[in-house]
């Protein structure tokens, strides 16, 4: 079971990872800095496997990997959001940091989750209560169960769609 | 066949069948490109994939303008990886100075009419001013179009926006009718979406303006922009796509274009938009001119317009980034540039400047910037605990005249 980190719509992903940030390939920099824009505290509050839940939009604006990789590895297991804006939903998947669309929930900051992937299932322990992600079409699907893009592109050599 | 929008006419021709909102598909790319902010991991990914050669290195572009010339040894070495990469595998490359990516591609016609581009920037959706649909990709997206010359994607349903009108008010430029648009739509209204442009005003349209326009969908949300071909000039022959009559639109919006007065977004939402007016007098200590949005020739002249033989008073300071290297020779040629520096504006190298919040110009605590760029989000300019306003080229200028938020007029 992971404790949820509760945010609201619209996180950009200027505050996911500040593009003063953003210009390296080491990753452990990125996770140092993640979310401290939306949330000075994050860093002391969070503890690896804790999962993310947003409202709207979260992770609009700019097309930064950075911002999934950031969240990736700084170990969060799950990112939840109502929706996600386009490119963070692609990039999130095709690094393999797992995001599921919660349309209807009532998760609170603290409460326990615990989830699915394949069947898209959220279990909200605290409040004893069973949530239904959005189903993915099943190439995004395949792409999350592989790891990735890059995993996916080996094994297969070309989209399925 | 039923009728299409110009993202579904697009799209049918690249996959050699009638496709329609909704549907999947694995779509050629005609043409990708990446910076230095997206590029180094990009090509990371190319090589986990097991990538030596790319797939198209005639239409792929490594372009070095998010943080340039490199402020510190981290960036440089990013800078010398793209430089060899782009060595080994013939692509295009571009350096320090040469401009803004998406400037770039437009000013060396790397993007045409009817084509299908993918970019590893979220501004690429600007190249629907020359009629093509292009989208802002991530990097393991733009590593796999680098392998394969292909990407897969939902054709995406259109939001119809119809331009009505001859001509726009005083002072106001197509900066302040994308914002209406994005008052209108909001920062998640187009999400998946392509946001198509129509109406009479279109034929009044120069290429910069159109690029404005699709510019900032980016802050609807959406996956694509496109400009309807009507009025379109291109210094060579070519095959409009217009959309059929009968498409359809999840929504059509109608513009007054008018009716627009200047308009800007205030912190820390670009759909945060307001009259510049309701804001007039708000102390500012900071304008910058310059972005894929505006730092074009006709922006950097409509500030010279207002600063011409005035001084910038002191305690604010102007930075301005020309877009390309060309727009920098255009602006020296005319005379613009002379007017803007004699005026007090600092001109910094052809690229992204402070707008990617790495070097070039960070706000201090508490200051406040207006800015021609298209995103205000917390801390975009390296200092969260700065204030954001954003702006046409006209406003800035107008507004660091008087070190206070200004409406641009014959007064100025």
């Amino acid at each position: 079971m992971a404790k949820a980190h509760v945010y609201g719509d619209n996180i950009d992903t200027d505050r996911i990872i500040p593009g003063k940030y953003t210009k390296t390939l080491d990753l452990s920099m990125l996770a140092a800095h993640v979310m401290e824009d939306v949330d000075p505290a994050f860093a002391s509050r969070f503890q690896e496997g804790d999962l993310i839940v947003a409202g709207d939009n979260f992770g609009c604006g700019s097309s930064r990997e950075q911002a999934p990789l950031a969240l990736k590895t700084a170990q969060v297991s799950l990112v939840i959001a109502r929706f996600f804006a386009r490119i963070f939903f692609r990039n999130a998947i095709n690094i393999g940091l797992p995001v599921l669309e919660v349309p209807h929930h009532s998760i609170q900051m603290g409460d326990e989750i615990s989830f699915n992937l394949a069947e898209g299932k959220v279990v909200n322990h605290t409040r004893q209560e069973v949530y239904q992600a959005t189903p993915l079409p099943p190439v995004m699907l395949n792409i999350m169960q592989e790891g990735g893009l890059v995993p996916y592109l080996k094994k297969y050599k070309d989209f399925i769609l | 066949m039923l009728p299409q929008t110009i993202a579904e006419k697009i799209l049918s021709k690249h996959v050699g069948k009638p496709v329609y909102a909704g549907e999947l598909c694995v779509v050629p790319v005609d043409g990708a490109m990446a910076t230095d902010t997206t590029g180094p991991l990009a090509i990371k990914a190319f090589r986990e994939m097991g990538g030596e050669r790319l797939a198209n290195p005639e239409r792929f572009h490594l372009i070095i303008d998010h943080a340039a010339p490199a402020p510190n040894e981290r960036i440089a070495n990013l800078h010398r990886m793209m430089r060899s990469f782009a060595e080994e595998t013939g692509c295009h490359f571009y350096d320090i100075g040469s401009g803004i990516c998406h400037q770039v591609m437009v000013d060396h016609h790397r993007v045409n009419p009817g084509e299908v581009f993918m970019g590893a920037d979220s501004h690429t959706p600007t190249y629907g001013a020359v009629n093509a649909l292009a989208c802002g990709v991530g990097s393991t997206d733009l590593a796999a179009v680098m392998l394969t010359g292909k990407i897969w994607l939902k054709v995406p349903s259109s939001i119809r926006v119809n331009l009505h009108g001859h001509h726009l008010r005083e002072g106001v430029s197509a900066k302040d009718i994308v914002l209406e648009v994005v008052k209108h739509i909001t920062i998640s209204g187009a999400n998946y979406q392509s946001v198509e442009y129509h109406g009479e005003l279109l034929h009044y349209l120069s290429l910069s303006d159109r690029m404005v326009l699709c510019n900032m969908v980016a802050e609807m949300g959406a996956k694509t922009g496109i400009v309807s071909p009507e009025g379109l000039q291109l210094p060579f022959n070519f095959e409009p796509v217009f959309a059929d009559k009968e498409a359809v639109y999840t929504r059509v919006l109608d513009i007054e274009a008018e009716t627009i007065h200047p308009r800007l977004a205030i912190p820390h939402s670009p759909d945060n938009i307001h009259d510049v007016s309701a804001y007039a007098g708000t102390p500012i200590t900071y304008g910058f001119i310059g972005t894929c949005t505006n730092g074009r020739l006709q922006d950097l002249q409509s500030a010279a317009a207002i600063l011409k033989n005035k001084k910038i008073p002191s305690g604010v300071r102007l930075v301005i980034a020309p877009a390309s290297r060309q727009v920098l020779l255009d602006a020296m040629k005319d005379g613009t540039l002379q007017i803007l520096i004699e005026a007090g504006a600092s001109i910094i190298n052809s690229g992204c400047g402070p707008c990617v919040g790495t070097h070039d110009g960070v706000p201090g605590d508490g200051e406040v910037v207006i800015s021609a760029a298209n995103r205000n989000f917390k801390g975009r300019m390296g200092n969260p605990r700065s204030d954001i306003y954003l702006a046409s080229p006209a406003t800035v200028a107008a507004s660091v005249l008087y070190g206070r938020i200004t409406v641009p007029n014959q007064s100025n």
